[in-house]
């Protein structure tokens, strides 16, 4: 087969195929997170982050609206400081309040955001001031198990 | 070349892309080939022969002891957690899904793909490939399409061959050596193993690495330099370049197939 | 396709071919008479190969026309030029036999691929053509048993397995015993006349060369510096021609490839202290 003058521009032609199915691939297994939204950052104070990591979805209704963009310990309040990354298309109230929730019961953590009812929306750089933090388990059981041990005691002692 | 004059870069970049282009077209070439080269089923068969027949025992050892670390790294890990029957879906689902395709299509680069490539490059040093040009025979038709499309039929069968004797490697280790439950192992096989999700994407990717491999040695062949350096020189390129092809593609076949 | 019976069968019109920077063929004008034994000569490099390539269409062109049978081969698409190529049969320098099949499948593979014969009739063929070089008793043995000589015999046997018109031959007296060499130079002019083949052969033979041609065309520095009957060439004043037939190491093509003096190498050799070793002035 002979070399052709074209082959320079098929050649280039194959390349770019190969990048847009490397891109389709990716984008297909949700393994790419292009957004080109423009964000605004928003922090917030929490007791115990859990299982969080950075680039954890900000979910209002199930809708992703934000990313976690990162946690630090501030050890001038002895908590942890998230900063979140909201998308500028969605508006939050200035009152609106985060929880650490769980996908599933064994599943990723994320942030869910619930919109309170100020006249004022979050601008860049707000602090949101009412938090949840996340479930710890251990916790849980602990206070299970103290509040069957109380219930006992107290229906023994009356039993008596 | 120098890295640092432009000039040279550009050339360098161009003759590359011109490269690539023109592989681009001879692949293009061998596909379209299809119906004529199995008109001639006679060549074809032979080719399977060679590139099958002759790689059936390595693939099927490989499998077999692939089969066997699997048994054994599964039961550990699983036995930490207390799924130990689970032993058989992951010993079937890893090796059907991935290793089954990656694996065969790597060896069959180093085993067959290379007796391809020298065997071309050879014919192209003796001058056949030019004396049947001469003859008004097109070599691309008559030498490297038949080995094309034998190799692209036989991938998938190697590789299925390599999963099921990796699955018994990995019975006879978990239930024979270790005794993990013979009635579970195979149950858990049935449930958790889709035929057209699992062994269906698993041929699939099999038959895309049989294309890229046997593409990639045929190539290297027709393309080797005329001379036992050249041909030397264009084995290893082949057992290099069709080993990352199939490792990269491995990576966007899965991530088209098996991910939400 | 008118059928061209003018005297040549093969005509170079101004062809220039070259690699790169590197022009093999410059300007070159030159005809192969039908039914005569052609021989092409000159210094290694000088394009005799190239010529042959050109022919049959393995290169093409840069300017000019390549006319076999008087059709341009340079703008021929590929059915055509396989088409021309079924009409001319080629002898490679080592013969170039297919390494996997035997003597016999080696003949038989042009019948088989071109033709709708029987295999009783390939096989006929194929002995028939096995018998003119002398090796029908060899049919069944593999390419890598076979001597350099008989290798370019069974090579030749396939070249003339289709009964072509032109067969050309690269090299056929190069690297063989002095009885191959007679024996490959008779079968040339045997075949020719027989078969009523037109034939080109490159050689640096001269004896031999000289006594099977009838028509010989010496190359040099990419032009045809001498055409003619052997005769007619030997007795050539062109000095470049003279020093190639006549084998001198001196002439127009130098002994010495070009340097500095040797004055400028070797210093002033009879004055002792203005010798300089390894240093050039």
């Amino acid at each position: 087969m002979q070399r052709s003058k074209n082959d320079v521009w098929v050649g280039l032609f194959v390349l770019i195929g190969a990048v847009a199915i490397l891109f389709l691939a990716l984008q297909s297994a949700n393994l790419l997170s292009l957004s080109f939204q423009s964000t605004y950052r928003i922090s917030a104070k929490f007791e115990n982050v859990g299982g969080l990591k950075p680039k954890a979805a900000v979910r209002s209704g199930g809708v992703v609206v934000g990313r976690v963009e990162s946690l630090v310990f501030d050890d001038k309040s002895f908590q942890a400081r998230v900063t979140l990354a909201l998308e500028s298309r969605y508006a939050f109230p200035k009152d609106s309040s985060l929880k650490i929730l769980t996908n599933g019961l064994l599943g990723e953590q994320y942030i869910g955001i619930e919109a309170g009812a100020a006249d004022t929306n979050l601008v860049a750089g707000d602090v949101i001031g009412a938090t949840q933090s996340a479930v710890v388990l251990e916790n849980l059981i602990s206070q299970f198990l103290y509040s069957k041990a109380a219930d006992g005691s107290g229906t023994g002692a009356e039993k008596k | 070349m120098t890295w640092y004059k432009p000039a040279d870069v550009g050339f360098a970049t161009r003759s590359k892309m011109a490269d690539i282009g023109y592989a681009a077209r001879l692949f293009f070439r061998l596909l379209v080939s299809f119906v004529p080269t199995f008109r001639r089923f006679g060549l074809v068969r032979d080719q399977m022969h060679f590139l099958g027949n002759y790689s059936l025992a390595i693939i099927a050892v490989s499998g077999l002891f692939v089969g066997f670390v699997f048994g054994l790294q599964g039961y550990y890990t699983l036995i930490r957690y207390g799924s130990s029957e689970a032993l058989g879906l992951l010993v079937t689902l890893t090796l059907v899904r991935e290793l089954g395709p990656v694996v065969t299509a790597l060896l069959f680069a180093g085993r067959a793909g290379t007796s391809l490539t020298a065997e071309i490059g050879l014919m192209k040093a003796g001058e056949q490939i030019s004396v049947m040009e001469m003859m008004a025979v097109d070599p691309i038709q008559r030498v490297l399409a038949p080995r094309f499309w034998g190799g692209v039929v036989v991938m998938p069968l190697l590789a299925a061959v390599f999963s099921a004797t990796g699955v018994i490697g990995g019975w006879v280790v978990g239930v024979l050596m270790i005794g993990v439950d013979a009635g579970s192992f195979w149950s858990q096989i049935q449930g958790g193993v889709d035929v057209w999700q699992d062994v269906g994407n698993g041929i699939l990717k099999s038959i895309v690495f049989g294309l890229t491999v046997t593409f990639i040695a045929v190539y290297q062949g027709f393309e080797a330099q005329a001379t036992p350096e050249g041909v030397a020189s264009a084995t290893t390129r082949t057992v290099v370049v069709a080993s990352l092809a199939v490792l990269g593609l491995d990576f966007i076949l899965t991530a088209m197939m098996f991910t939400i | 396709m008118a059928h061209n019976t003018s005297e040549s069968l093969v005509e170079l019109r101004r062809v220039t071919f070259g690699y790169g920077e590197r022009v093999i063929l410059d300007d070159v004008s030159l005809s192969v008479p039908r039914g005569k034994v052609t021989a092409l000569m000159g210094a290694s490099g000088g394009g005799k190969t190239t010529i042959m390539r050109l022919i049959g269409g393995q290169n093409r062109a840069q300017t000019g026309q390549m006319l076999f049978d008087g059709q341009d081969v340079t703008t021929m698409d590929q059915p055509h030029l396989y088409a021309a190529r079924r009409r001319m049969g080629m002898l490679f320098q080592f013969g170039a036999l297919f390494a996997d099949l035997s003597v016999f499948d080696n003949v038989a593979f042009p019948l088989r691929e071109h033709t709708d014969l029987s295999e009783d009739m390939v096989y006929d063929i194929v002995l028939m053509k096995l018998n003119a070089v002398g090796l029908r008793g060899a049919r069944d043995m593999m390419p890598n048993a076979l001597s350099g000589g008989m290798a370019r015999r069974v090579a030749l046997a396939r070249a003339i397995a289709l009964d072509p018109e032109l067969v050309m031959y690269d090299e056929p007296f190069s690297g063989i015993d002095p009885i191959s060499v007679g024996t490959s130079a008779k079968l040339i002019r045997q075949l020719n006349d027989s078969m009523g083949l037109t034939s080109m052969f490159v050689s640096h033979e001269i004896e031999q060369t000289f006594a099977i041609a009838d028509h010989v065309i010496i190359l040099a520095n990419g032009k045809v510096a001498a055409q003619g009957t052997p005769q007619e060439v030997l007795h050539s004043t062109d000095p470049l021609v003279y020093q190639y037939v006549n084998a001198l190491s001196e002439g127009p093509v130098r002994f010495h490839y070009p340097a500095v003096t040797v004055e400028d190498d070797f210093g002033d050799v009879a004055d002792p202290s203005s010798q300089q070793f390894g240093v050039s002035r």
